[in-house]
């Protein structure tokens, strides 16, 4: 696979800084809204915004399902933030009636960091992502209080797990998209090419 | 001067004077820093293509989280409301604020009169995640607006014209709004607001660098901003729309002319059923480029807000005239 394509799911959130991370780190980009155009996706990006938003509106718009059933058939998956709580498989403290797609069996809690006033900056080592640490966007962020097994932990900050990586899905507390800085992206599309 | 606050680090960037020590400086794990500027705007980024709620109880709040709202606005009265009963329109008790942050996990956002640090001061002491230097409240300050850098929290601000959005960006502001005509049920402002700005930028897009000094200075904003959005072709910071979206044809208008999400205020609460009306404006929201979506969102909300005729309000009563 030369140049993979890789849907943003465009419901809610910060789509355009994805599709322009994705596009540095040579993917072919596009957002995506409806259930018929994850077809001839080699991979899905679910952006940072609002979990509780981002999980009413797949219900209602019919993503739910078929994303389910698209990340337990292997379709290589990327979650920031928001989408680092919708590839959870268990959610500590949900909202009433608030689903998530699953894929990486871990246990996170929401807006664990705080809120907006301590939203932070700082550097993160990310395992696998060459030349230093990356810049640590962490906005309402959550973090994971526990994987399974078959989890590995890429990063931890004060104490708490914010990367993960299950198979082909990949998932951080932080949003490499907000930051110029494409690593963790390439680390993804490299992921997507893998899997092709 | 505003500009002599600017620093450009050549990144397409603007912090602070104060800040820029910390931001040049790679940050050490043990050192994590709150309140950057990418920190501000990121969190209105995490907004983008939702709808925001104007609320006044715990119990709309949790309707409006409800129907997929991505944050609320807490206030004691809403706009429609605030011109009924005219008088001096303040920030809201803090026990009110404390009772909606309390009833929902979505962000809450919370007014602040022009210029009124201390009412900033205090919803920041609260712990709101979003301050809005509000037109709808009463101006305490008449010459100035307050230094939005000097605060955690970040800012949002109206802006009916290009040169103001930079001037309240220029005083920290980390997301722009329209300022629509709030309370009335009438979405002409906002679309004149949109259209004005979304054409300035259009047109610093076609300008050379010589220009750029003219242009900054007819747009009395700062220069350096001036050239970040004739290079970005947007601003800086999310723009939203604000200020009379009533329907979700509304609120979908918005979006194809250019706003990146919308507040809704007085419409949702002031209508027939507000939860169905809310949850409609969400999915038109999203799906604002699908007539389809828009139509199934648009049937059977029940009564819209009656709405106000913006030519039959004396010019007195036109918030869109609050700020400079």
């Amino acid at each position: 696979m030369s140049r993979p394509t890789i849907g943003v799911l465009a419901l809610q959130g910060d789509v355009r800084e994805h599709l322009t991370a994705l596009a540095a780190a040579d993917a072919a980009a596009a957002p995506v809204r409806r259930p018929e155009e994850l077809a001839g996706l080699d991979g899905l990006v679910i952006p940072g915004g609002e979990s509780t938003t981002i999980s009413k509106l797949a219900v209602l718009f019919g993503v739910m399902e078929p994303l389910r059933a698209a990340i337990r058939g292997g379709l290589p998956v990327y979650g920031s933030c928001a989408g680092l709580i919708m590839l959870a498989d268990k959610i500590l403290d949900p909202r009433s009636g608030q689903e998530t797609f699953g894929g990486i069996d871990m246990i996170v809690r929401r807006n664990a960091f705080g809120r907006q006033n301590e939203s932070f900056e700082a550097s993160v080592e990310v395992a696998g992502v060459e030349g230093g640490p990356v810049e640590g966007v962490f906005i309402r962020a959550p973090w994971v209080e526990s994987v399974g097994a078959q989890a590995q932990v890429l990063a931890e900050y004060g104490g708490h797990i914010v990367a993960v990586r299950q198979g082909n899905a990949m998932a951080t507390s932080f949003h490499p998209e907000l930051t110029g800085d494409h690593r963790v992206h390439e680390l993804f599309v490299a992921a997507v090419r893998a899997a092709g | 001067m505003a500009v002599a606050l600017v620093v450009d680090r050549g990144d397409n960037r603007r912090f602070p004077a104060s800040e820029v020590t910390v931001s040049t400086t790679p940050s050490t794990a043990s050192s994590p820093e709150t309140g950057t500027a990418r920190v501000k705007r990121g969190m209105a980024e995490q907004l983008k293509g939702g709808v925001i709620m104007d609320v006044v109880t715990p119990e709309q709040a949790r309707i409006a989280e409800d129907a997929g709202a991505v944050a609320v606005m807490a206030l004691e009265r809403v706009p429609a409301d605030i011109r009924k009963h005219g008088g001096v329109a303040r920030m809201s008790d803090p026990d009110m604020i404390d009772g909606i942050i309390a009833a929902v996990s979505i962000p809450v956002m919370a007014k602040s009169r022009i210029g009124h640090v201390v009412e900033a001061q205090v919803l920041q002491a609260l712990g709101v995640d979003y301050i809005d230097e509000s037109e709808v409240l009463t101006p305490a300050d008449e010459v100035n607006h307050s230094d939005k850098w000097a605060f955690t929290t970040p800012f949002v601000c109206g802006a009916t014209n290009l040169g103001e959005a930079l001037r309240r960006i220029a005083e920290g502001a980390a997301m722009i709004r329209s300022k629509g005509e709030a309370g009335t049920g009438n979405v002409v402002e906002a679309v004149r607001h949109l259209r004005q700005i979304k054409g300035e930028i259009a047109r610093l897009k076609g300008l050379d660098n010589n220009e750029l000094y003219a242009a900054a200075k007819e747009l009395r904003a700062p220069y350096e901003l001036v050239r970040e959005v004739a290079e970005l072709g947007k601003l800086p910071v999310v723009l939203f729309s604000a200020g009379g979206v009533a329907t979700p044809a509304d609120a979908a208008l918005m979006r194809q002319l250019g706003a990146e999400g919308v507040f809704v205020g007085s419409g949702i609460f002031k209508s027939g059923d507000p939860a169905k009306r809310a949850a409609a404006i969400v999915r038109a929201t999203t799906f604002f480029d699908d007539p389809k979506v828009i139509a199934d969102a648009s049937r059977n909300l029940g009564e819209a807000m009656v709405g106000i005729n913006i030519d039959t309000l004396p010019e007195s009563e036109h918030y869109a005239n609050r700020g400079w």
